[in-house]
């Protein structure tokens, strides 16, 4: 430190001001803070080259415990002993952290004590363990954070009634349904913008509703039947939906949540997030909030740590299978339910508990799933020792298992309902008798008949690994790819036979595709044959009913592909799993690409989702005999909208032309102009005609040798 | 429309240029040595010896006597186009990455690549007729833009200096005293580095390519931005059909990223667009690597490619191309 005054110059300069320095401490003076008058501390670079040290602000450590005995002086000791007992196994207590004040005039304790932790995580969880605990019949603990003590204290004593709003009418939040022009929204997230469209595929172009920046944080997520559209922010989750634009309708709080999901009735929405523990050997704390979607009130909370809720399923995050509560089919939103060691927990959604007050017990059980329109659960358990694999149906509330069968030998097991409920598809991979290797079968449930018959159901070659396995919405067919080859296999399969002999019945077999994904239209009929990924993005699209190819493309590295909810186009993504390509294309069922747009960071298409038609079967029916009636109106339409393009394609050709001809007029004119300045450029050579060139072709005579000879003529 | 292929050069290519009266091509490549070939079949004339670095640029005389080749050897030389003589070499301290010969081929620009601690220059030399009277001295050294100066090239009557790089501006400068006068807009321009740039054959517009997928075109004398093309790759050379409204964008993504993807994700096509309605109206495959380089023939009936395949494609156009109708 090259700064540090000499002791001699301190003297000198006290003698000037008229201090005897032998009457000053030296020790008792301080600088004011922030303040070093040029001297630097031996202390302070220790402390910039660290973080700053964490100052103990505010009160957030300090709990207040309510409620305890009111004890006489002589059991104070034990008393304190006690409570340190009770709150030292939750936290450390600071060093004279613990304070029971007492009152001076009766010497006895006030019935309350302060309790200083050693981090503001510790007293929060401290609160949150003791806050009922019961010290004895007449002492429950009534525990509350010190810094939220004044609030407490602000609540007026007496009581006000609630001032009511008047009731305003919401907006339609189901006006997209009524365009004019039946078209379907979709959502698009790339870069930081996150942007609503409409598919205006007459017009052979998107055509946007809403565009904002920076929208959500991670993803944004459609309710199931539309009405909202979900974003995630640090603080919580938010929904926004309208008649005309895209408004908040109403904020979840819930910091750092990391994924939603909307109960199918979107009534109810499913916040969950996960928190490093203080301790690092501890699993991540998880929260999970259930919300009303409406009132945004929070149901039901679930706490715990990661462990509880990672058994059963895979993926997820953190070990955390998402979703954590899977909702039994149908718009009531009536039970949920979540898989946990041994058991299944079923809870309803009338009094957000448990179904008989308890869950259901099912040994060693890996798997559940809901049919998609009834409160049925499927569940799979594997072999254990000697009771074999077993999937089995149960009706809830009842519990009454509908139909059950047993399984050997299983290696896996997967379960597919199709989309009414009226079949379910059990795939099970079994070893070969020498284990070494498995092979796949299927069990198919017929759910809405008598006794819920189940048919086995094998390949032909029986050794096909199964690639892929979808039901036809709302239909009665599956399609598998199947096959070991590069180029599999895709079989069509119906559950109706000509005869009603309740047999499955194969309807093709298509050799040698270049496929690796099914996706049926979701009004059924039509299916996509993708090949994604390693498949570079093969589309085929094919009709089920006609059994023939419509038309095959490709959409290079595709790597999403979602059906509009009417079925009557098809988006195919790249998103930013590649660098290159991102962006979407738009194709009618039948194959027809109408539109692509190119985005960089590309990282969502989602398509808007419609709630279920009102019309009944019958009148469905019925507009469908009648379709060249209805078509009618629309073919017109259409005719008017190509006609109305063709035009305004024309005009915009003719309006760039004329642009393009004003330009090259005046650039005419200036190069005309600077002709001379040119020619003195180049010394005054003349041709400056660069643009115009002449090959001439130029014939040069040259001659070589001039002989003159006289011939005799001859008469 | 076979093309022709010319295997000349050991390395990636990185520039191309046909002399006036569009019977000779000039190529450019990583390799030290620039070369001549026939434009009508490709034969190779002959070779400049005399670099000892890559050759990123070249230009040639009107008359097609001298030939102006700069190189990352730190230097730029002028050549006898006729017998391959090295005329006379300019030495700087850093590679030099682009030239381009004035009006009247007195002047000559040259840009200079940031090296070591002195940062990127446009210098402007002077030509002499007779080599023997030439000397090195600049006659204006501009600096300023951040980066690589990846083109620099006149502007009309030798008034103006365009210049494009890394930084994603083109500006024009006053060639007489340096001074920027006008400088692209950060919202309306390239959002990345410019690799490309060519000028019409009058001078009064050009065209650049930059790494954000897309191609401008510009007003050389007022810098307004006239027409977009959007593609979907980096664009690495543009060029612009002097017969018909038509222009033609070349690239693919990073040589690094090349070996990883299948050829058909990097897209090695020469893209044709409708100059005026901005609308890709066809391609021409055939390089397995980007393209890094694209000329026209002044009579508009071909034009070259070069790639980083180290190929040059020379390409005749069939008779229906000039009646494409849209």
């Amino acid at each position: 430190m090259a700064d540090v005054m000499l002791m001699k110059e301190i003297e000198t300069t006290a003698d000037r001001l008229g201090i005897d320095l032998a009457t000053v401490d030296l020790d008792s003076i301080s600088l004011p803070p922030g303040q070093d008058f040029g001297i630097v501390s031996d202390d302070e670079d220790v402390l910039q080259g660290g973080d700053n040290p964490e100052l103990d602000i505010g009160f957030g450590n300090i709990i207040i415990v309510d409620n305890l005995p009111v004890v006489p002086r002589e059991k104070f000791d034990k008393l304190e002993g006690v409570i340190r007992k009770i709150y030292s196994q939750i936290g450390v207590i600071k060093e004279d952290g613990l304070w029971m004040p007492i009152d001076p005039e009766t010497q006895k304790t006030l019935g309350y004590c302060f309790i200083e932790f050693n981090s503001p995580l510790e007293a929060e969880l401290a609160r949150e363990k003791t806050n009922g605990y019961k010290l004895d019949r007449s002492h429950i603990f009534a525990v509350n954070m010190f810094d939220e003590f004044d609030t407490f204290m602000k609540v007026p004593d007496k009581w006000a009634p609630p001032e009511f709003t008047p009731y305003t009418s919401g907006e339609n939040l189901q006006h997209w349904l009524t365009d004019e022009k039946a078209r379907d929204q979709f959502v698009i997230r790339a870069g930081s913008d996150t942007e609503v469209l409409w598919n205006d595929a007459r017009q052979l172009k998107p055509e946007p509703v809403y565009k904002r920046a920076f929208w959500t944080e991670s993803f944004v997520q459609w309710s199931p039947l539309g009405t909202y559209l979900a974003t995630v922010h640090r603080q919580g989750a938010a929904v926004w939906g309208g008649a005309s634009t895209f408004n908040r309708l109403m904020r979840y709080a819930h910091p750092q949540v990391k994924l939603v999901d909307f109960s199918p009735g979107e009534r109810y929405l499913v916040t969950y997030s996960s928190h490093e523990p203080s301790n690092p050997r501890d699993a991540n704390r998880v929260v999970i909030n259930i919300f009303d979607v409406r009132t945004g009130k929070v149901m039901r909370d679930f706490k715990g740590s990661a462990d509880d809720f990672a058994i059963g399923g895979t993926g997820g995050v953190a070990g955390v299978a998402w979703p954590v509560f899977r909702w039994a089919g149908g718009k009531e939103d009536k039970y949920f339910a979540r898989i946990g060691k041994n058991i299944i927990s079923v809870y309803e959604t009338e009094t957000f508990s448990l179904i008989d007050k308890k869950s259901l017990k099912v040994e060693n059980v890996v798997d559940f799933c809901w049919s998609p329109t009834d409160p049925i659960l499927a569940l799979f358990v594997p072999e254990l020792g000697d009771h074999p694999a077993r999937v089995s149906l149960m009706q809830i509330p009842s519990k009454d298992e509908l139909r059950q069968k047993n399984l050997f030998s299983v290696s896996d097991c997967k379960m597919y309902w199709q989309s009414n409920g009226d079949y379910l598809a059990v795939k099970v991979d079994r070893y070969t008798k020498t284990k070494k290797s498995t092979y796949t079968g299927f069990e198919l449930f017929r759910v809405r008949e008598r006794d819920i018959p189940i048919e086995v159901f094998e390949l032909e070659n029986k050794n096909d690994k199964i690639i892929a396995f979808a039901w036809e919405p709302k239909g009665h067919r599956f399609a598998v790819i199947h096959g070991d080859n590069p180029r599999p296999d895709i079989s069509f399969y119906s559950m109706r036979s000509a005869n009603n002999t309740d047999k499955v019945k194969k309807l093709t077999t298509l050799k040698g595709k270049q496929a690796n994904a099914l996706f049926w239209s979701p009004t059924g009929r039509f299916v996509i044959l993708a090949g994604l990924k390693g498949f570079n993005g093969q589309l085929e699209f094919y009709n089920v009913d006609e059994l023939e190819t419509m038309a095959t493309a490709e959409h290079f590295m595709a790597t999403d592909i979602e059906w509009d909810p009417t079925g009557r186009y098809v988006a195919t993504a790249v998103t930013s799993v590649h660098e290159m390509e991102n962006g979407f294309n738009i194709w009618s069922f039948n194959g027809k690409l109408l539109y692509r747009i190119l985005k960089d960071h590309f990282f969502q298409f989602l398509w808007r989702p419609r709630p279920p038609s009102f019309l009944s079967p019958e009148k469905e029916e019925e507009i469908a005999k009648n379709l060249k009636k209805y078509s009618k109106k629309y073919e017109a339409e259409d005719q008017d909208v190509s006609m109305l393009l063709s035009e305004q394609d024309r005009e915009k050709r003719r309006m760039l032309k004329e642009e393009w001809e004003k330009w090259l007029n005046e650039w005419k004119r200036l190069h005309e102009e600077e002709k001379l300045e040119r020619q003195t450029l180049r010394d005054g050579e003349v041709s400056d005609e660069e643009e115009e060139y002449e090959a001439k072709e130029v014939e040069v005579e040259e001659i070589l040798d001039v002989s003159e000879e006289v011939l005799s003529f001859e008469e | 429309m076979r093309p022709i292929l010319m295997k000349g050069h050991e390395r990636p290519l990185t520039f191309l240029k046909y002399n006036r009266d569009g019977d000779l091509l000039f190529s450019c490549a990583k390799d030290h040595t620039p070369t001549v070939w026939f434009a009508d079949n490709g034969e190779r004339l002959g070779t400049y010896r005399g670099h000892n670095g890559a050759v990123w640029c070249c230009d040639v005389s009107r008359d097609s006597m001298r030939l102006i080749t700069g190189s990352a050897d730190q230097s730029v030389k002028l050549w006898n186009v006729q017998t391959g003589e090295q005329l006379y070499s300019f030495n700087f301290g850093s590679p030099a990455r682009a030239v381009d010969l004035a009006v009247g081929d007195k002047l000559a620009v040259i840009t200079t690549d940031p090296f070591m601690d002195s940062p990127s220059a446009i210098h402007v030399k002077q030509i002499s007729r007779d080599p023997s009277d030439q000397t090195g001295e600049s006659v204006l050294t501009i600096k300023g833009p951040q980066g690589r100066i990846n083109r620099a090239v006149w502007g009309p009557l030798n008034k103006t200096i365009i210049s494009a790089g890394e930084d994603a501006v083109v500006r024009i400068w006053d060639s007489e005293t340096g001074k920027l006068l006008k400088e692209s807009d950060k919202e309306s321009g390239h959002k990345k580095t410019i690799t490309a740039l060519s000028k019409s054959t009058d001078g009064s517009h050009f065209l650049t390519g930059s790494l954000d997928k897309s191609a401008k075109l510009w007003d050389a004398r007022t810098l307004t931005l006239i027409k977009t093309y959007v593609t979907e790759r980096p664009v690495n050379a543009v060029a612009m059909s002097p017969l018909l409204d038509h222009v033609v964008l070349g690239g693919g993504q990073d040589a690094s990223n090349v070996t990883t993807t299948d050829h058909r994700a990097g897209k090695f096509e020469a893209k044709f667009f409708d100059k005026i309605l901005q609308e890709e109206i066809g391609g021409v495959k055939g390089h397995f690597g980007p393209i890094n380089a694209l000329a026209f023939n002044p009579d508009g009936k071909s034009f070259s490619s070069g790639g980083e395949d180290g190929y040059v494609r020379l390409h005749h156009f069939d008779s229906d191309y000039f009646n494409i109708k849209i």
